[in-house]
């Protein structure tokens, strides 16, 4: 064993056992609790997705093979199998909430680096909704976006007539939830980008002014190339957060009305905690991360056509 | 390939021609932010309001920016409802718990990541970040089952076990960590440092904006997780402000001036926590940034 192992690779030199000892005394303190706490019950659940159980003792689990999945796929479409509503909602909602963020939070950072009064309060303002609690926050707009809400009337001034409380809306409930992710995810992404911001040499800014270059081709040729690790960075962290919403839509209108605002984790959630249908739940668990999976394969494959680090 | 002159002549003239457009697209930029300001506001300067507002005068047409008579009671009435303090206590000692174990074993583990190299290492990385994308609501019903036969079910431990080991806090201090020269690796070890003492020493003080942001981030992330106090706690002398707000709205329905109260209370901590902490937050990210 030991032989063969020596001769695939190069054996450990001293140091190299050495060092290896001293990383991984550097990462027990997490890696323990992450295996016991996260990726046992990741390894755990995957299994789940083969097994039937109800979550009563462990004898009454049988093996069911792809029966979740065939069961999840059957009459598969995306008006009215729970799956495909859920998916389309999902992407629907991933589609618009992950260009409106990327574009507020570079606004606002591109905005605050260029104001030089108060330029401190301002991030402080435009930082609070993210920091603000989750139940408060979505209430709060619930309650806004009622029928004789003051969003309704605010745009009854322009002209723009919603008779409806939003959460309640076919057509405006999922805006609703958008509107709030946006208005969250603006000053957070914010943060990440101010931080890009000040990464890009003031030489380079110097430079294209000597050569006469307007603001637009500085913000083009200059700043949007130097951001994109941060883009990266943003665009993965913000795809992932958008699969994975869940808060927003079971405090402001717990998927409805009917199933307009149901996401892919919401029914996870219906199936596990109001079906047992823990095998289902957990199909329907790992379709979502191989999706976020995919999304994010992608993200580092096409990495290189687009992202330069210095 | 130009001569000195003209370059320099069109430069003066281009300064002077600036000067006055400065300072209008200066006034046009902070105009926008203070209507950006505005929106980003807005709810909770309707929070304030309709939290000093009858329940009746909440949704009213024409709506009132401001109350007619200013119900302060309102603030007093709330306590008497539901037991506030205890849930801001359990909280507390969650939130800081937790944001305290993130900060030490991230930062901690993140080192090996980006300053050592190891047998290993990649592979192990890549099922940190595999783990990020991970929806918690995956695996949650496995790890329910598995912290239920820990005994930890309705206890706060089962909330500082579950959100004290972070794949996000180590992804993120790596990234930070990154950015820190190598050089100064190399130099004190040439100078007969240990791993722990570069770690302690060097890296640690460096990355302190980078802890300010992880602790902001965790500590914000724990005040206002819904779903883990949610499932994990049944008894109400163990519940957390989310849960406890969620119960008072169910309860109260239509009182929507007290509902506005409480929420605007449960703002009250981490917004504190916030504005003191902002100062280094920021001033940190200015100094050096997700790159470094």
């Amino acid at each position: 064993m030991i032989n063969a192992a020596a001769a695939k690779r190069p054996r450990m030199s001293k140091l190299e056992k050495r060092n290896t000892l001293i990383a991984y005394s550097f990462l027990a303190p997490n890696l323990i609790g992450f295996a016991l706490i996260t990726m046992v019950p990741v390894i755990f659940s995957i299994m789940l997705g083969f097994l039937k159980w109800n979550g009563g003792a462990l004898n009454t689990i049988t093996w069911a093979g792809l029966d979740n999945f065939r069961e999840l796929f059957k009459r598969f479409d995306f008006t009215r199998n729970d799956l495909g509503v859920t998916l389309k909602n999902t992407v629907f909602y991933a589609l618009f909430t992950v260009p409106l963020s990327i574009a507020c939070s570079l606004t606002l950072a591109l905005a605050l680096n260029k104001a030089a009064r108060a330029a401190k309060a301002f991030r402080v303002i435009f930082f609070f909704p993210y920091v603000a609690s989750m139940v408060a926050v979505c209430v709060c707009w619930n309650f806004m976006l009622m029928k004789l809400g003051p969003v309704n009337q605010l745009l009854a001034h322009v002209g723009i007539n919603v008779n409806v409380s939003w959460t309640q809306s076919r057509a405006y409930a999922i805006w609703a939830i958008i509107i709030v992710s946006v208005w969250r995810n603006a000053g957070y992404y914010m943060v990440m980008y101010l931080a890009g911001l000040q990464g890009v040499p003031a030489e380079l800014y110097e430079a294209a002014t000597v050569d006469g270059a307007t603001a637009w081709q500085k913000f083009r040729k200059i700043t949007l190339p130097m951001l994109t690790p941060t883009t990266f960075f943003v665009s993965i962290m913000l795809t992932i957060g958008c699969f994975k919403i869940f808060d927003v839509v079971q405090i402001m209108t717990e998927g409805g009305p009917g199933r307009a605002t149901k996401m892919l984790v919401n029914y996870i959630y219906q199936l596990s905690f109001t079906e047992l249908k823990y095998g289902q739940a957990s199909a329907v668990a790992m379709a979502l991360f191989l999706i976020v999976l995919a999304v994010t394969l992608v993200q580092f494959t096409i990495e290189k056509k687009w992202v330069n680090y210095m | 390939m130009q001569s000195i002159l003209p370059d320099n002549a069109s430069k003066i003239k281009h300064t002077k021609k600036a000067a006055p457009l400065k300072i209008i697209g200066s006034i046009i930029l902070h105009a926008a932010l203070i209507a950006l300001s505005i929106v980003a506001l807005l709810p909770f300067f309707w929070m304030i309001s309709s939290s000093l507002k009858l329940d009746n005068e909440v949704f009213r047409y024409p709506m009132r920016w401001l109350p007619t008579v200013y119900h302060w009671e309102n603030y007093r009435v709330i306590w008497t409802r539901v037991t506030l303090g205890t849930y801001f206590r359990n909280t507390a000692i969650v939130a800081v718990t937790v944001t305290f174990m993130q900060i030490l074993t991230s930062s901690f583990a993140a080192y090996a990541f980006a300053k050592m190299r190891f047998r290993g290492r990649d592979t192990l990385f890549l099922a940190y970040v595999a783990t990020i994308a991970v929806p918690w609501q995956v695996y949650m019903v496995p790890q329910f089952i598995m912290m239920r036969k820990a005994g930890l079910y309705d206890t706060l431990w089962a909330l500082i076990v579950l959100q004290s080991f972070s794949a996000f806090g180590v992804f993120l201090m790596r990234q930070f960590y990154l950015g820190i020269p190598n050089d100064l690796n190399e130099a004190a070890r040439i100078d007969g440092l240990s791993e722990y003492g570069i770690w302690a020493r060097i890296i640690l003080p460096l990355a302190a904006p980078a802890v300010a942001t992880l602790c902001i981030f965790t500590f914000v992330t724990t005040w206002n997780d819904y779903m883990g106090p949610l499932i994990y706690l049944t008894k109400d002398e163990n519940k957390t402000i989310q849960v406890g707000l969620r119960r008072f709205i169910q309860q109260y329905t239509s009182d929507y001036h007290l509902i506005m109260a409480a929420s605007l209370v449960s703002l009250v901590p981490v917004g504190a926590v916030f504005l003191f902490l902002q100062r280094y937050f920021i001033e940190g990210i200015a100094t050096t940034g997700i790159k470094g």
